[in-house]
């Protein structure tokens, strides 16, 4: 047996050398023999009814074919939580953007000039397109109240809170859309033939849902779809639910053509049309104690979903979960909401909620700390959950966490106390001010609640005749390294060689349904049944004979060589089983929330320059504990990528929307971070040494991006000495907040500084 | 990419005069394409009305820094990498220097022109206000001849120039004149690298006897077209440099330029930002910081 | 001047890309971009943009660092392309190797443009700082890796590569 461990080190990227060679097959790179190109005609208002459709006589239509709602085969909806979204608007248009028609022609190039030779003529309806206008429900957009989703979360006596409090602290924060920009814009290819049923290939992060989306569309049965996940370049939650629209658009051009038809958004499209993150709205009121002890409150946490249900409902319970943070509430109400707009659906975007939430939360802190007048710090060692005690769910703390000690660490990494003075003074003079933020946060990995119990993921190992293993997940890889650690897991478990094992390609004719790569699931919980179908592989191979009760690598790839030879394949699947122990009330949101938890304290320093009102951001500690880091290297990869994506979140990225449409649709002035913009991200670890997922491995993914918004804008908070209370803050938005800002001397005009 | 390459045309005649020929058949008919960094852009996203064009990337005319003993002559089709890399650039007109070192990233810079930044007229151009402040002339040549027409007026309005349909810009003449000066320039953008302008700033001056005896200023994005601030200059001009003056100053700022709101920024914000840069400039000035 | 010019349409473009000779029918504005990835099918020069911003389509055209998505084929008439597929010898180029061993590739959809942009960088700088790396790559987006790895990854080749020059 091989004891050298391969879990916890560095092994190569299993697809590394093809990204670095130019070698990896991206969907735009792919071309099948015969092969036709799709467009979408989309709408240009944000909701209406559709009048007239006119093609252009400048165009050869008999050159095209074209694909409208009457050519579905089966039901017109993309098919996931609700079924509530179309796949190609027959009447009703609910937001810009909303595929209406679709094209398809052997030339590439011939079918831009088509999609503006169509114009549509609408009945225009009065639009809904902030959440305060669906709150008001002048307009009806959606069911009865423009509600997709409402939850309540509720836990011990907050009438007592409010009588026991010596302060009671209200805010109301903000986040705005973010676009995920994954540098790949999305694609498809699908074929059709009659026997077979529609292949589709693509850019994807969830075969399954996009298998599940093709069959209520094409009305075909689960074998004659298959979906096969092409290397992908990017997702980050992205490409979780709009690829079941891509991919239904290709799907019914390859019925209507018999042709390969491949449909690839260039960037424009891809921003403008498919889903962002969620904006969000928070409200605090928290009971506090005479020495910062919060009491009680209520959060009212209400998210933009859009037009359409998407995932809106999922988005929405992971965030307020989240909303309580990482804190002790002996009580609290949380009301959360969904609501609908005529914007193009929001969706999954890494973090799904608990970003939105966790922003407010710890902006709040800082609020706390400035009324009760305490230090920031000592309001968050004051209120940090301990093992023993409950969250907001009244899920007991199991984990020997221990929240002062990660805080007093990031508090050293970061020099705080030493900046914090230096800062006062710089501050008194000059244009620049400095600033120093903290955020404390933890993100649930998996499945909310009994989500991983309705999943019921399966993942197969299997043996091969050259004796090498083979992990069967439809979990994809788009960059997190996947493919990797899975690999490693599987040979850890087996005493293996990382070069012995290999993960399957994504196709659901290969590999059963592991659940969606999402949710910090896929090491923690499909990771673990890895484990067990490999150890179930280990043990046909000593049952049959073939393997004895030590052995070498060498030894296993001769068993499983012998056994094949033998026997034919070797498969052992293995399903997830919910702990009997675990209880969960999706109603009432009460329970055991996630597995578990990994937890994090982010410190941002900031620059204000105050002739400009830029923001850059000069150092960013990041401390976390997400039990048993697998792969130092594709850790810290996950985390600084996380962290330029929440920096871009804080101070960058924003969404400009005029009737439900984004305007700046462009890399040009949609403003994602550049090497420039990123300051050094100095990443650490701390390990309980807990036992969770394969080998202790809790999720990564997304946790990440929960931290910089709040340390940023807690850190400009500080510099300015001025509440920042929305994400992003742009310049623009710094000099609003410093010029609108009454008990401050009007500088402008004023040239004594 | 939303344009059919099979409804345009693109030539490389090869040599200036073959180039200004053509032009001459049909003025107005050819669009002169140099590194592309303009018009690809709007090719890709199906927005060149332009059909046909010719070539003048590599023009061997059209190259080349020239120093003479009183005036640099820059060629039309310098690009940003080799203006901010030439040592007499660099030394004695940093703010062109500078501003070409802030055109985009690298690649941009490989390809992108300091014609192409002005006949594109975009009022957000870096190098423009550098232009303006360092008083540049611009030779404009066709099969008529040469023409020099000082930079300042050569904009006539929002993307507009005095370039005539059969004219090329030739090359860009620096008077070498301004070593004694202090010379100050700021970009703001959304971002440190590959961000169009917000606000920019250009100015270069000097102070003697405790007043300002040479003041320039110029802005970007505050305006249709890059603004050389002439009110400001004249309020500040032949004074010593105090509180009084630098309100003096700001006023004159906000009350020349006309800034927007857009989608990269609000005229509030810009109108602001103009007068801090302008204070900023002035204070550097007075206390006579190296740049 | 010839009216030879008015000829729209396909005709044939001559250039070296990786080191091989190529002949190709195309409209002259097509964008290298598009030639090397359809005619020539390397497809490892991506696509992120198409607006010159994210620099995943970049390349060395006549040894200088471009996007060519910005460039129309015409301009590269005769021209000398690097592209990555033309990189690794007999083994992983330096840079190649820094990438894989410092996680500078995550999705790997930037990778190749990152790589050739870090190439320009070394080949106009062999000693590089932190700040001039910083710099060098910022016409080149990654959004997944937050960059520390890749600034590691350009400095362990620029130390590879000094090292094996001593
Ligand atoms: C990613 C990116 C970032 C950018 N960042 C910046 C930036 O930060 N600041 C900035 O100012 N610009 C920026 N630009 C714009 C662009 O790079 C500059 O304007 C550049 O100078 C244009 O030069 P070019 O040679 O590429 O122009 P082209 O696109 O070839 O031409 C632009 C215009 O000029 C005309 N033209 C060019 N040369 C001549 C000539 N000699 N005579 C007559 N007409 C001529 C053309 O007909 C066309 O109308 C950016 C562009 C991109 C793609
Ligand atoms: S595709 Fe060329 S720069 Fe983005
Ligand atoms: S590795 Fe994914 S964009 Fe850079």
């Amino acid at each position: 047996m091989n004891n050298s461990s391969i879990v916890g080190i560095s092994v190569p990227r299993k697809e590394g050398q093809d990204k670095v060679t130019g070698r990896a097959q991206y969907i735009d790179d792919i071309v099948l023999p015969g092969m036709w190109y799709g467009a979408t005609v989309r709408s240009t208002i944000p909701r209406g009814r559709i009048k007239q459709i006119t093609f252009g006589a400048e165009v050869a239509w008999d050159d095209y074919v074209i694909v409208s709602a009457k050519d579905i085969p089966g039901k017109n909806c993309i098919a996931l939580i609700a079924e509530d979204q179309p796949c190609l608007a027959e009447n009703c248009i609910n937001h810009p953007e909303e595929p209406i028609l679709l094209l398809a022609h052997a030339d590439r190039h011939a079918l831009a000039k088509a999609v503006n030779a169509i114009s549509i003529e609408y009945d225009p309806s009065p639009a809904v397109l902030t959440l305060e206008e669906s709150e008001r429900c002048c307009d009806i957009i959606w069911g009865s109240d423009n509600t997709f989703k409402t939850y309540v979360i509720q836990k011990g006596d907050i009438d007592s809170a409010w009588a026991k409090a010596a302060y009671i602290v209200e805010g109301e924060y903000r986040t705005g859309a973010q676009e995920q920009l994954y540098i790949e814009n999305n694609g498809m290819i699908a074929w059709f033939d009659p026997e077979h049923g529609i292949t589709v290939w693509g850019s994807l992060q969830c075969p399954y849902y996009v298998h599940k989306a093709l069959m209520t569309l094409c009305q075909l049965p689960a074998e004659r779809v298959r979906v096969v996940q092409v290397e992908t370049g990017g997702a980050f939650g992205g490409k979780e639910d709009y690829p079941s629209m891509i991919a239904g658009h290709a799907a019914l051009l390859a019925i209507k053509t018999r042709k390969a038809v491949k449909i690839i958004y260039d960037r424009l499209e891809d921003m403008a049309a498919t889903s962002k993150r969620h904006p969000s709205r928070t409200r605090h009121r928290t009971a506090v104690s005479k020495d910062g002890k919060i009491l009680g409150g209520t959060i009212d946490f209400t998210i933009d979903g859009g037009a359409y249900t998407t995932l809106s409902p999922v988005v929405l319970s992971r965030g307020a979960i989240h909303a309580g943070g990482p804190y002790y509430w002996p009580s609290v109400r949380i009301t959360a909401k969904a609501l609908a707009t005529n914007a193009p659906p929001h969706g999954a975007f890494r973090g799904f909620g608990a970003p939105q939430s966790l922003f407010a939360m710890e902006r709040h802190m800082d609020r706390i700390a400035q009324i009760i007048g305490a230090s920031p710090i000592v309001v968050r060692q004051r209120n940090f959950l301990k093992p023993g005690q409950t969250t907001i769910t009244e899920q007991a703390v199991r984990e020997p966490i221990d929240l002062e000690k990660l805080l007093d660490r990031a508090l050293e990494l970061s020099s705080y106390q030493s900046r914090k003075e230096s800062f006062a003074e710089e501050n008194e003079s000059g244009e620049i001010k400095k600033g120093i933020g903290v955020a404390a946060f933890l993100h649930g990995a998996g499945f909310t609640g009994s989500g991983e119990r309705y999943l019921g993921s399966v993942v197969g190992v299997e043996a091969c005749a050259d004796g090498a293993v083979r992990v069967l997940v439809s979990s994809t890889e788009f960059g997190q390294g996947t493919k990797t650690a899975l690999s490693q897991v599987a040979a850890e478990t087996l005493g293996l060689g990382y070069e012995d094992v290999d993960v399957a390609p994504a196709d659901t004719m290969e590999v059963p349904n592991s659940g969606p790569t999402v949710a910090s699931r896929t090491v923690m919980v499909v990771g673990s049944l890895v484990c067990s179908a490999a150890l179930g592989i280990r043990h046909a191979l000593r049952q049959s004979g073939w393997l004895g009760d030590s052995y070498s690598p060498e030894e296993f790839r001769a068993a499983c060589r012998n056994y094949v030879a033998a026997h034919g394949a070797l498969r052992s699947w293995s399903r997830y089983e919910a702990p009997p122990d675990i209880f969960w009330d999706d109603e009432k949101h009460r329970g055991e929330a996630y597995a578990a938890f990994a937890w994090a304290v982010y410190i941002a320093s900031v620059r204000v320059d105050l002739t400009t009102y830029t923001v850059s951001v000069d150092d960013f500690v990041a401390l976390q504990e997400v039990g048993r880091v697998l792969h130092p290297v594709l850790a810290a990869g996950q985390i600084t990528g996380g962290v330029a994506q929440g920096i871009g979140l804080s101070l960058y990225e924003k969404v400009i929307w005029q009737n439900g449409r984004m305007q700046n649709s462009q890399m040009t002035n949609y403003i994602m971070p550049t090497s420039l913009d990123v300051p050094p991200i100095r990443v650490f670890f701390e390990e309980l040494g807990n036992v969770h997922g394969a080998f202790g491995a809790k999720g990564i993914g997304e946790l990440p991006i929960d931290g910089p918004a709040p340390a940023i804008a807690n850190a400009v908070a500080d510099a300015l000495g001025a509440p920042c209370d929305c994400v992003p803050l742009l310049a623009e938005d710094i000099f609003d907040i410093l010029t609108t800002r009454v008990a401050t001397a009007d500088r402008s005009g004023s040239p004594s500084r | 990419m939303r344009s059919n390459p099979r409804d345009y045309q693109l030539v490389a005649p090869g040599t200036l005069h073959a180039v200004l020929s053509l032009l001459a058949e049909a003025p107005g008919k050819w669009l002169p394409i140099a590194g592309g960094t303009d018009l690809m852009v709007l090719y890709g996203a199906g927005k060149l009305a332009a059909r046909n064009l010719v070539s003048i990337w590599s023009l061997p005319e059209l190259r080349g820094i020239e120093v003479l003993p009183d005036q640099v002559r820059i060629g039309a089709g310098c690009t940003y990498a080799e203006l901010r890399e030439h040592p007499v650039i660099a030394r004695e007109f940093p703010l062109l220097a500078r501003a070409a070192s802030w055109t985009g990233g690298t690649a941009n810079q490989n390809r992108g022109t300091i014609g192409g930044n002005i006949v594109n007229a975009s009022p957000a151009a870096d190098s423009l206000p550098a232009l303006l402040v360092y008083e540049a002339e611009l030779i404009l040549v066709s099969v008529r001849g040469e023409r020099r027409v000082p930079y300042l007026g050569f904009h006539t309005g929002y993307k507009t120039t005095q370039l005539a349909g059969d004219e090329l810009l030739r090359a860009v003449c620096l008077a070498r004149q301004f070593s004694e000066c202090l010379h100050h320039t700021r970009k703001v953008g959304a971002r440190s690298a590959q961000a169009i302008a917000k606000v920019a700033i250009a100015a270069l001056g000097g102070v003697a006897g405790g007043r300002v005896q040479e003041v320039r200023i110029a802005l970007a994005s505050v305006a249709p077209v890059p603004l050389r601030l002439f009110e400001t200059e004249r309020a500040v001009k032949g004074k010593s440099i105090d509180k009084c003056l630098l309100a003096a100053a700001r006023r004159a700022t906000v009350s020349e330029i006309r800034p927007i709101d857009d989608i990269r920024s609000t005229a509030r914000y810009r109108s602001a930002v103009s007068s801090n840069l302008v204070e900023e400039f002035l204070r550097r000035l007075s206390a006579g910081a190296p740049i | 001047m010839s009216n030879s010019h008015e000829i729209s349409g396909r005709r044939e473009f001559c250039f070296t890309v990786n080191g091989e000779r190529k002949t190709v029918p195309a409209y002259p504005m097509e964008r290298l971009l598009d030639v090397l990835r359809h005619q020539l099918r390397l497809t490892g020069t991506k696509e992120g943009c198409g607006e010159g911003e994210c620099g995943s389509c970049a390349v060395l055209m006549d040894g200088i660092l471009v996007n060519s998505c910005l460039v129309p084929l015409l301009q590269a008439q005769n021209a000398n392309i690097l592209t990555i597929e033309g990189l690794a010898g007999a083994g992983l180029h330096n840079l190649q190797q820094a990438f894989l061993h410092c996680g500078g590739t995550q999705c790997g959809i930037c990778t190749p443009g990152m790589i050739l942009a870090a190439l320009y960088l070394l080949k106009k700088n062999p000693f590089p700082t932190i700040e001039d790396i910083r710099e060098g790559l910022s016409g080149s987006l990654c959004r997944c890796t937050g960059y520390m790895q890749i600034f590691e990854a350009v400095e362990e080749a620029a130390r590879r590569q000094t090292s094996d020059e001593v």
